[in-house]
């Protein structure tokens, strides 16, 4: 019996321990995985000196971005973009076979022809050991492909691009602001609690945060979403209301509860004899809470900022239903933006599993985590300070 | 300038106003979902399955899919974290392994809930091949809501003086007759606390259920902890956004939300009821 508590005594260890293990195991795959489509190659003519290409590069070929092989190391020549189904517009399907079998010598034959081409073509109908045809080795998807992205096109074809910059900028943009928001308002409350409420008014008050922090973060997207949201788009006559500042108005209100509750605790262990000694001084009541009790609490409401920042970071139905989910480069607050938290929700269910997507998802998981961890030590180590300092 | 006196009156009466601006907050987000929702819930929402695309009908397969978890997630969590807390309260002393285990289960507590909606879809749905169902989605949510189980155990235990094991001992029990048949029962009424402040939790999370158990629409009840089911937060997710007829499934929404905002109120309430109640039994034994 004694052996099972102790075992049980590990289990949140263990628990991390997994969850570390799962979720870095699945999102470092993704840097494994090849940068064309899976199930497709990319083959330029055989003359090509070009030998690989990055997924970023792969994807500026087929938008007509980079037109010549010059810029990718290759000789002056204009690139030809080409997607196999092309072919269908030459050669009807009789001149192909029945299944196709032809397919891959006519592809083969266009590419040979054509000194410029690049074919993305599924593995299957690739004209191997053509002569004039050379399959080009796709390069994997590097990390700095990845954390230097500026593009998220996780479905986009022949290269998805995983760029993790814009999500990491819109997580960003909407936590920060929201605490901005959240902070002078949880502060002011910290303070009227823990200095001037009378008993009525704190049986009022802290039953309030505590149901502000129990209602489910769907509801709050809910609410966000039918209250806010046009209330958003009509103040600021916007063309929609789901934006990065209707994301962090939400998040403001649920890290509410978070920062008021921490930095009242700070506020309230403020000794009673420096705050006498100030009042003695001839210190007015706001003096000494100013001067005496915030700085003195200081280190416990930066432990309140990180841990409200925190909340904001990792919240996810909320801000999905109000920020509009536009994985770009946020510009002002007053666009659609997307968080890494809401991406995760709102692709996994579409990306397959074992794909690179779906690696992807975990490795933006994998940021999620180490940023989360690194806030709580944070916020452990800085009211660590303050309850040294009681002492 | 401004004398002493004045100053502090105004920054006092801005704090009693940013103290009001709370309340106002939480009761316009209250009032408002009660004002639309309470007119839409009556006994057939509560019993009878969506129809016509989820523009009509109840929310009874959601209610039954919550419950399910709510149960579920309660097997997994309350014996594990039991157990775990009175380890590191009665048996690990003060040392750095209790200083370590208690910065872990923090550490679990404030991991974000969609990381449990990854890991447990690559654990509990992919590795051990669980698939989409009530025993995935349970233990996801019970390892979620593991650290709040903890802490208010731990609490609970704390809060028994020493002077009933140190007695329970003298009278020749050994440490485990004691922790049973004393500390346990004494403690159990604030433990309860714990297990119900996880269930309220549990019931209105959305973003662990999402890939592990929850259902777009299923009016089949589950009959086995293999099936999928439906749930109340992720049911609110859906039919806010997602309907073909977002105008005529709001009434819906709202009653949704409404369910789901007085299951968790009410074990709010009731937790910080049997808190106050039990709280002052133990301090006057």
């Amino acid at each position: 019996m004694e052996g099972i508590l102790t075992v049980s005594g590990a289990v949140t260890t263990i628990t991390i321990l997994l969850i570390v293990v799962f979720l870095f195991r699945e999102g470092f795959g993704l840097f494994k995985s090849p940068a064309v489509e899976r199930g497709y190659l990319l083959c330029v003519n055989g003359d090509n000196p070009v030998r690989h290409l990055g997924p970023k590069d792969i994807k500026e070929v087929f938008d007509w971005e980079i037109t010549d092989w010059s810029e990718l190391g290759g000789p002056n020549e204009e690139i030809v973009p080409y997607r196999f189904e092309q072919i269908f517009d030459v050669y009807s399907d009789e001149e192909l076979g029945e299944d196709y079998e032809l397919l891959p010598e006519k592809l083969g034959e266009v590419i040979a022809s054509t000194p410029g081409i690049i074919a993305f073509i599924p593995e299957q109908y690739v004209p191997e050991g053509m002569d004039g045809v050379k399959i080009l080795r796709s390069d994997k998807i590097t990390p700095a492909d990845f954390f230097g992205g500026r593009e998220w096109l996780p479905t986009a074809t022949p290269a998805p691009q995983f760029g993790v910059l814009p999500l990491i900028m819109g997580t960003l943009w909407v936590s920060l602001f929201a605490i901005l928001i959240a902070l002078p308002l949880g502060l002011g409350v910290a303070i009227y609690l823990s200095e001037l409420a009378g008993e009525r008014m704190r049986k009022i008050l802290k039953p309030t945060i505590e149901l502000l922090a129990g209602i489910p973060s769907v509801v709050y997207g809910f609410f966000g979403l039918v209250v806010l949201v046009p209330l958003i788009q009509k103040t600021f006559s916007l063309p929609v209301g789901e934006t990065a500042f209707a994301g962090s108005v939400i998040l403001a209100i649920m890290a509410l509860p978070t920062i008021i509750t921490v930095a009242e605790d700070a506020m309230r262990n403020t000794p009673r004899a420096m705050r006498e000694a100030s009042l003695a001084l001839g210190a007015t009541h706001w003096q000494t809470i100013y001067r005496v009790v915030i700085p003195y609490a200081g280190s416990g409401i930066s432990a309140a900022v990180v841990l409200g920042i925190g909340r904001a970071i990792g919240e996810t139905m909320a801000v999905l239903m109000v920020t509009g989910n536009a994985a770009v480069m946020p510009h002002s607050l007053f666009e659609p933006v997307r968080t890494i938290p809401a991406t995760i929700a709102a692709e996994l269910g579409e990306a397959p599993v074992g794909g690179a997507h779906y690696q992807a998802l975990f490795m933006l998981g994998c940021i999620l985590f180490v940023i989360t961890m690194i806030i709580s030590v944070t916020a452990e180590a800085i009211s660590k300070r303050q309850s040294n300092k009681g002492l | 300038m401004m004398s002493k006196k004045t100053s502090q009156n105004i920054a006092f009466w801005v704090f009693r106003i940013l103290g009001l601006v709370v309340v106002a907050i939480l009761f316009w987000i209250l009032g408002f979902i009660i004002y639309h929702g309470a007119g839409v819930i009556n006994w057939k929402f509560l019993t009878t399955a969506p129809t016509d695309g989820m523009t009509g009908g109840g929310i009874f397969p959601a209610i039954v899919g919550t419950f399910c978890l709510i149960v579920g997630s309660m097997v997994v969590a309350f014996p594990l974290g039991v157990m775990s807390a009175i380890y590191t309260t009665e048996y690990a002393g003060n040392g750095k392994l209790v200083r370590f285990i208690r910065i872990m289960t923090n550490n679990l507590g404030s991991i974000p809930s969609i990381i449990f909606g990854l890991f447990g879809m690559a654990l509990f749905v992919n590795a051990l091949g669980f698939g989409d169902s009530i025993i995935a989605g349970s233990f996801t949510l019970g390892l979620l809501v593991l650290p709040l189980v903890i802490r208010t155990t731990e609490e609970a235990l704390k809060a028994i003086p020493d002077s009933f094991r140190t007695g329970s001992l003298a009278l020749g029990a050994t440490k485990l007759q004691t922790i049973r048949r004393v500390i346990l029962p004494m403690a159990f009424p604030n433990i309860t606390t714990g297990l119900i402040l996880s269930i309220g939790r549990v019931s209105g999370e959305t973003a662990p259920i999402l890939f592990t158990v929850a259902a777009y629409f299923l009016p089949k009840l589950p009959t086995s902890i293999y099936d999928q089911v439906m749930a109340l937060p992720y049911h609110l997710y859906v039919i806010a956004t997602s309907g073909t007829d977002l105008e005529a499934t709001r009434p819906i929404a709202y009653g949704t939300a409404l369910v789901l905002i007085i299951i968790v109120l009410l074990m709010n309430l009731l937790a910080s009821f049997l808190r106050r109640h039990f709280g002052k039994k133990v301090k006057t034994n």
